[in-house]
């Protein structure tokens, strides 16, 4: 027994009225793209309902990935069969018993849109029902609240049973309310945050920033690691690695120690910002959350903040460190953020950063300095990076070894 | 020369060989080591990590690498006692394990540990009911072997698993050395913990095997070190051997795909040719069985010599498992399924790969009928003069 299509049901989408097309397309697109290594199938986005014809491709790894797909309110796997009687009736037992059924209650539910054929729905419910009644130990019939309900379509060129319906993500699909930039350290929060933005709609760009040698390729590594774990949930995922080092010796050689951190943090903003100009962003995203550590206090993130008027999304502000893991555990980066390489925010901690940095401070340190000119270089020089759903990027490199 | 001895080891083939050399000229940097050629080495650690993990249908994160099958099942066996001691003392597994397992569960004897050995039937297989009776509140593990290394006897892993779901505090471990590549087996679906797998079964080099140990689940390492393998087992990896697992897997996988129903046909040749040959009786069963292993034997025949004769005749078996065969000892699972000490003490295995030809099958039966009948007057000489 083989399912040969999946049927998805559009999440939030319904409620969009004349959006609709708009996002039907963005989430067709990024289901092509997340399933992009399966060369047979065919995805088919219909006003009600997207299908996936399989022809033959693996459902449990396509499933395993609808899962994640945001857009998605829930979808099921459908097996295809010819209308004699005998083999639809096979064909439910076969479906029934995939999903232990055994001990659970369930209900048959016929829908006849081809109305020559020679039962009509409550003759096939009946027929069907019976048959998997008297195979299937301790089964039973429960038409208000069954555990497993069997679907059966009946059309003039096949009948359609599905029973499973798995979850989907939710939310809306990736793309479907403009771009962001993501400033992405190899941590625990900033993936999080990526991923919360992307739930929402927002088309997510990563920013990291890379100090050699201060920081190794292996954490460079680690950033590219992450950003292939969200290219899974957008199908694809665009990384600006920005050369920073040349910046960050000077905000060293200038600045005190505990104002140090909040300028580079400034800086850091700044440059993010300009990239976002440039590929056509609307917003912000960072990691940040309150009272975490040292710069992570409301002070900071005034200061800090000062320096553009785009808007700024901090998704984890309001959430507790557990309940970050958890969604890192889920994402799967969890075990990638906490490789032990040292990133740019790491190694040049201070011994005592200031809590509560000032504007006025922070802007006094900065009259001083003529950053400017480093900030377009590190911009002009940024290494632009596409990584794809199911791509890895060693591939090539590793193939005729493995 | 006819090799009917894959299940004590396989030849490596030879693009796995090439693997293992250019990696080893290639990537010998330590993995750990900070400079570029560690991280070089260290990517196609986990790119060939990667590609076994997906060829098993399991996450990255779940494989640990081992030196091999007797170290896998030393580390979960031992690893589950240690980590888990405060949960109970009692371990299931059954009376046809291979040797690293058994005797790690004797070892545990020692250390306070009860062990119960489930018996199986004259088809090799365990009795589930005799399971369930065998649990208890301080079992904490339950071991069995996926395919007998001696007869090929496959034991229903996924009912077992089944069986066991409920039971939270109890782990499962599959030995599924012999398993690989030749009887699929989804460690997710089953509902298995922990599964042991050894390079040199399929086509690998020898010294590498990998471990997989459930997202989630740690255990206490067997070797204190420097933390490798997410602190579960110390030692600087065996990159070129690990590269060319993948590749073998890789391979063997795909001559699954390509040649298991040929590989069928030469089993099922050899066992309805050893039947019509008097005085033999084959000891592996009809049903529940590997592709790959047939194993007879041959009542007032010394199993070592005929397998020396069988050489002489350009044939290389084994008798029972290569592990044992050095000591004079009778097969354990001829023995435990019923079959009498004169079988246990004759039995000789033969054991295939996808490689093997009907040809050579045929070629196998000559020699097996020839070299009985020539020792048949210094075997029976005594008896029948």
């Amino acid at each position: 027994m083989m399912y040969d299509q999946i049927l998805v049901r559009y999440g939030e989408l319904s409620l969009k009225g004349r959006n609709r097309r708009f996002f039907i397309d963005k989430l067709q697109e990024n289901v092509q793209h997340i399933l992009r290594d399966f060369k047979n199938i065919k995805v088919r986005a219909a006003r009600a309902h997207m299908y996936i014809d399989l022809n033959g491709e693996d459902p449990d790894e396509i499933c395993d990935r609808l899962k994640g797909i945001f857009g998605i309110q829930s979808f099921s796997p459908v097996m295809t069969v010819s209308r004699e009687i005998e083999t639809v009736k096979e064909a439910s037992l076969a479906l029934l018993q995939k999903l232990e059924a055994e001990g659970k209650t369930f209900k048959v539910a016929t829908k006849r849109a081809d109305k020559k054929y020679p039962y009509n729905s409550d003759e096939i419910n009946r027929l069907l029902g019976t048959h998997l009644l008297k195979n299937i130990p301790g089964l039973k019939v429960d038409v208000k609240k069954p555990e497993l309900e069997l679907k059966v379509e009946v059309r003039s060129e096949a009948v359609y049973l599905t029973c499973e319906v798995i979850k989907g993500a939710g939310g809306l699909p990736v793309g479907s309310s403009g771009k962001a930039m993501l400033m992405l350290s190899g941590g625990i929060d900033s993936p999080v945050a990526g991923y919360l933005s992307m739930k929402r709609g927002l088309s997510v760009e990563g920013v990291h920033f890379y100090s050699p040698p201060y920081t190794s390729e292996r954490s460079k590594q680690k950033v590219i690691d992450l950003a292939k774990k969200l290219a899974e949930v957008s199908g694809r995922f665009t990384l600006h690695i920005v050369p920073f080092t040349e910046l960050q010796e000077y905000i060293y050689e200038k600045v005190p120690e505990s104002y140090a951190m909040t300028i580079m943090r400034r800086m850091m903003l700044r440059i993010t910002d300009e990239i976002r100009k440039k590929h056509g962003g609307l917003a912000v995203v960072t990691g940040e959350s309150l009272g975490q550590v040292a710069s992570q206090t409301i002070e900071s993130m005034y200061t800090i903040n000062e320096v553009t008027n785009t808007p700024v999304l901090r998704p984890l502000v309001a959430m507790d460190k557990s309940e970050i893991i958890q969604i890192a555990e889920k994402i799967d980066t969890l075990e990638i953020s906490n490789r032990p390489y040292e990133d740019c925010c790491t190694i040049f901690t201070p011994r005592n950063p200031k809590t509560k940095p000032k504007r006025e401070k922070a802007r006094q340190f900065e009259s001083y300095m003529d950053y400017e000119e480093y900030i377009t270089r590190a911009v002009e020089n940024v290494e632009t990076l596409q990584i794809y759903a199911g791509m890895d990027q060693e591939q090539d490199e590793f193939a005729d070894l493995l | 020369m006819i090799y009917f001895d894959n299940s004590a080891t396989t030849k490596p083939k030879n693009e796995v060989l090439d693997t293992f050399i250019k990696v080893s000229e290639r990537f010998f940097a330590n993995p750990s080591s900070v400079h570029s050629l560690g991280l070089e080495a260290e990517k196609l650690l986990e790119q060939s990590r990667n590609q076994i993990a997906s060829l098993l249908k399991v996450n990255t994160g779940e494989i640990i690498f081992t030196s091999g099958g007797t170290e896998s099942n030393n580390f979960v066996i031992k690893g589950v006692a240690s980590t888990y001691r405060h949960r109970g003392n009692h371990i299931i597994t059954t009376e046809i394990e291979h040797p690293s397992v058994a005797n790690a569960c004797e070892d545990l004897k020692r250390h306070g540990f009860e062990v119960t050995y489930l018996p199986v039937d004259r088809s090799g297989q365990i009795n589930l009911d005799d399971l369930k009776r065998a649990i208890r509140d301080e079992t904490i593990l339950v071991s069995v072997i996926h395919v007998n290394n001696e007869l090929g006897v496959v034991q229903p892993v996924e009912e077992i698993g089944k069986l066991l779901k409920p039971y939270s505090k109890i782990f499962f471990h599959v030995d599924h050395v012999q398993g690989v590549t030749k009887v699929p087996l989804d460690f997710h679906e089953a509902n298995v913990d922990f599964a042991s797998v050894s390079s040199h079964k399929f086509h690998g080099v020898k010294g590498t095997g990998a471990v997989f140990v459930r997202k989630g689940l740690r255990l206490e390492p067997l070797l204190s070190g420097g933390g490798q393998e997410q602190n579960m087992r110390s030692g600087t990896e065996n990159v070129p051997g690990i590269a060319a697992m993948a590749k073998a897997l890789r391979l063997g996988m795909e001559a699954y795909k390509k040649n298991i129903s040929n590989l069928k046909a030469v089993r099922d040749f050899l066992i309805k040719e050893l039947r019509t040959i008097d005085g033999v009786f084959v000891n592996t069963p009809d049903e529940q069985i590997a592709p790959h292993i047939v194993n007879f034997s041959v009542p007032g025949y010394k199993a070592e010599v005929l397998v020396h004769e069988m050489e002489e005749r350009g044939l290389y078996a084994s008798t029972t498992s290569a592990c044992s065969s050095k000591r004079d000892e009778p097969s354990k699972t001829v023995l435990a399924m019923g079959l009498g000490n004169e079988r246990a003490t004759s039995s000789i295995r033969l054991s295939l790969s996808f490689e093997n030809t009907m040809e050579e099958a045929k070629e196998a039966v000559k020699i097996i009928k020839a070299s009985i009948e020539n020792l048949k007057p210094v075997m029976r000489g005594s008896y029948d003069v």
